[in-house]
């Protein structure tokens, strides 16, 4: 506070004072020192991030870019300019078309079940139950798993013939599941991975939030004669709102790049035969790292950026449209309110 | 399953170890560069699998060569060594001496510039056909040519007994004598017999039969005649329409496909010489295992490597010296009993060392032998070029998608065409 207080000072003391013609020689080389200091040093101090950025992240946007127009030999570093080719070869492939419909069935099977699953689990630990760390630890310990570990496990018991889950489904005289072969089953098989590993994570980020909820409005709602249910449905999710969004986003964005769990569905890993389970990154990766076609690998990380933004701008409207409107309850309420109507920020 | 993981977890340590060879490497470069007084260097070597130069072999070269250390690092499968190779050719930081495989060696002879050109006094040690892949349009041989895959039948002689079929190695070999229609009426009647497929995969008959072909996808002024050639769709058909319903999986290295190879759940697999390894390797507990020294519609050849000596290293005489030695006929012999691959050198093949090896896992056959014979009998050089393996990659899905009921023969082959036609 205090850092932020003289600061602001610095300029106004000194700049009145040297009005006069005379003085602003006087002005020492230090003291312009120190005044370039104050104007330029709060940039110095950021530009780590964006001189980092402008090399690992701006300008390999911008050189793909350049590769996207161009027939590209990875070998011999060097290409011809051949225009929007390499984005009608990728429209214009229904593979492409496979890919984006089988990135958007994954995303659904995973994110949908893995929400209610998360705030069930999350509802569950927000009890008064025993041994409150072990069990908060024990559902994030999926997360800590390797994705590639969890993936070859997975893959494992979803093996068509040999795999533990068909095994137990034929001994108990179902019918054994396509796994590999319909795309529909390998999208929920791959989606088993996504959620064993995140259901945990979001679990104790809805656990954190639900924990946030003032407790007096559940003790009104009990001496109101409302169940567990009716506080469930009417005051702990309610009050979850800004958290599911922000759960939303980042599984939204996760989801969109989806790639170690379909790599290692099989032991090709390029997204089955009928490119039942081949995602966009899957694609992206087959043409840049096995076709070592780097032009058209770069048109479609574009197209993936520019779907991704379009995603992101959706998402944005949507959670703004869904905080403006959101009910006077909850753990964003009291914040965004002001602390007049309810003071409990904690 | 075991194995398929081990595997796997080989390839994350080997990908480790290697890192640390490189930047050991690196440092050894470094000093050597540096002008050092007794002239020591040393040499990079990057194989994949298992290419049989044990350290006792390599050992044996530094000893002759005292100002020599050699450093081996192996990558567990050829695919992970690809990707490392053209991401580092003629940008720097490949090993000395690059293993390359069959499958993509023609995707590396695009570049034959930028590897070094093998000394002359080594031209004509190799099969004709063999050395004639290395040698590239201005005529410089840039691979050393190290083992190749001649392939015979392996069966298993316990099943073919239960089926009613002869079981010991010459009478099989009679049995099979023949085309291919020959061979998957073999596999009718042993289906008709136990109700179960012969063969493992029906993708291994595609790449049986392929391999018999001078032309599949490409010629060499650069047409592209798959779509149109008669002969592919003569080979596709047969394979849907006779051989995947005498098979048990589509397509091969799956982990149903090693778990049924450990539970012995077929009968026969085409078999160049390194699939005994794997064979003997992933199935150990199955017994009846025999090889028959016959291969349906004349040989047929699968698989083998090069090593290539990329032009920008450090040390390009002295690992040219190395890769020599290396593919000479009696490393090439050492490297067979190490590890299985069969010589591709001719002096290695007329050796009585490889006449008198035999494999025990395989009922004592006499597999130098049958594979010599089987080497002779292989009579076409397939030409493929750097696109081969896209097309028949995307052949070989256009049969799994039948295999899977995912779609039928016609429209299987639809697909495809209009795949390809995208390339």
């Amino acid at each position: 506070m205090t850092a932020t207080d003289t600061r602001p000072q610095a300029p106004s003391t000194s700049a009145p004072a040297p009005r006069p013609e005379k003085r602003v020689r006087v002005l020492s080389f230090s003291q312009r020192l120190s005044r370039w200091d104050l104007k330029v040093s709060p940039y110095l101090y950021i530009s780590p991030f964006f001189i980092l950025f402008a090399i690992v992240g701006a300008f390999p946007i911008v050189y793909t870019a350049v590769i996207s127009f161009q027939e590209w030999d990875l070998v011999r570093n060097s290409g011809e300019f051949i225009g929007f080719d390499q984005y009608i070869w990728i429209l214009s492939n229904p593979q492409f078309w496979t890919a984006l419909r089988n990135t958007f069935s994954i995303f659904l099977l995973s994110t949908v079940p893995q929400l209610i699953l998360a705030i069930f689990i999350a509802a569950m630990l927000d009890r008064n139950i025993r041994a409150k760390t072990f069990w908060r630890m024990g559902v994030l310990l999926p997360y800590v798993m390797a994705p590639v570990a969890v993936a070859l496990i997975f893959s494992n018991m979803f093996g068509d013939n040999h795999g533990l889950v068909n095994n137990v489904l034929t001994d108990l005289g179902l019918p054994a599941i396509p796994w590999h072969k319909d795309p529909f089953w390998s999208h929920v098989a791959i989606a088993t991975m996504v959620n064993f590993r995140w259901v945990g994570y979001n679990a104790l980020i809805l656990l954190a939030a639900m924990q946030a909820v003032p407790r007096d409005y559940y003790e009104a709602a009990t001496v109101d004669g409302a169940g567990a249910f009716r506080q469930f449905w009417s005051i702990t999710l309610p009050s979850l709102r800004a958290t599911l969004i922000f759960v939303i986003i980042t599984s939204t964005i996760g989801g969109l790049q989806i790639f170690d769990e379909p790599r290692m569905y099989d032991n090709v890993g390029k997204g089955g035969s009928a490119q039942q389970w081949l995602t966009i990154t899957l694609f992206l990766y087959n043409i840049g790292w096995r076709e070592w076609n780097f032009g058209r690998a770069a048109a479609l990380a574009w197209i993936l950026f520019l779907i991704i933004l379009v995603i992101g701008l959706i998402n944005l409207m949507v959670t703004r449209r869904l905080v403006a409107d959101e009910g006077g309850r909850g753990v964003a309420a009291p914040r965004r309110r002001g602390l007049g109507k309810k003071g409990s920020g904690r | 399953m075991n194995a398929r993981a081990f595997r796997r977890s080989a390839a994350a340590v080997a990908a480790f170890s290697a890192s640390a060879v490189v930047l050991a490497g690196c440092a050894g470069g470094g000093d050597s560069s540096g002008g050092d007084s007794d002239g020591q260097i040393t040499l990079t070597i990057a194989t994949f699998n298992d290419f049989g130069y044990t350290d006792e072999l390599l050992q044996e070269y530094m000893e002759a060569n005292p100002n020599v250390k050699i450093v081996h690092n192996r990558a567990a499968e050829s695919g992970d060594a690809r990707s490392n190779y053209f991401a580092k050719l003629g940008k720097g930081g490949l090993a000395d001496i690059e293993a390359v495989e069959i499958d993509w060696f023609a995707e590396a002879m695009q570049y034959s510039d930028l590897l070094a050109e093998a000394p002359d006094s080594v031209k004509g040690r190799w099969l004709d056909w063999k050395e004639a892949a290395a040698t590239d349009a201005d005529g410089r041989l840039v691979g050393f040519g190290t083992d190749i895959g001649p392939q015979g039948i392996c069966y298993r002689a316990d099943l073919f007994e239960a089926a009613g079929l002869p079981s010991d190695r010459e009478a099989v070999a009679e049995l099979f004598d023949g085309d291919w229609n020959n061979f998957l009426d073999v596999a009718d009647q042993y289906k008709a017999a136990t109700g179960k497929p012969m063969i493992d995969a029906a993708n291994s008959v595609l790449q049986g039969i392929v391999n018999q072909m001078e032309y599949s996808y490409t010629e060499p002024d650069g047409a592209v005649i798959a779509t149109e050639n008669p002969d592919v769709e003569a080979m596709y058909n047969l394979v849907v329409e006779r051989a995947i319903p005498n098979s048990a999986y589509s397509g091969q290295w799956s982990d149903d496909w090693f778990a049924s190879m450990a539970n012995g759940e077929f009968a026969t697999m085409l078999c160049p010489g390194w699939m005994l390894g794997v064979i003997s390797g992933n199935a150990p507990d199955v017994t009846g295992w025999d090889i028959a020294d016959v291969f349906p519609g004349g040989g047929g050849n699968w698989g083998g490597s090069y090593l290539t000596v990329p032009a920008d290293g450090d040390n390009v005489e002295a690992a040219l010296a190395l890769a020599d030695w290396l593919t000479a006929p009696e490393q090439q012999m050492k490297a067979f009993v190490n590890a299985g691959t069969f010589p591709s050198q001719i002096e290695a093949l007329e050796s009585d060392e490889l006449a008198a090896s035999v494999n025990e896992f395989f009922n004592d056959a006499p597999v130098g032998e049958i594979l010599s014979t089987r080497a002779e009998a292989v009579t076409v050089a397939p030409y493929k070029d750097a696109d081969y393996f896209k097309y028949h990659d995307a052949l070989q899905n256009a049969v799994n998608r039948v295999f899977d009921g995912v779609e039928d023969q016609k429209t299987s082959w639809n697909t495809w065409v209009a795949e390809v036609s995208a390339f």
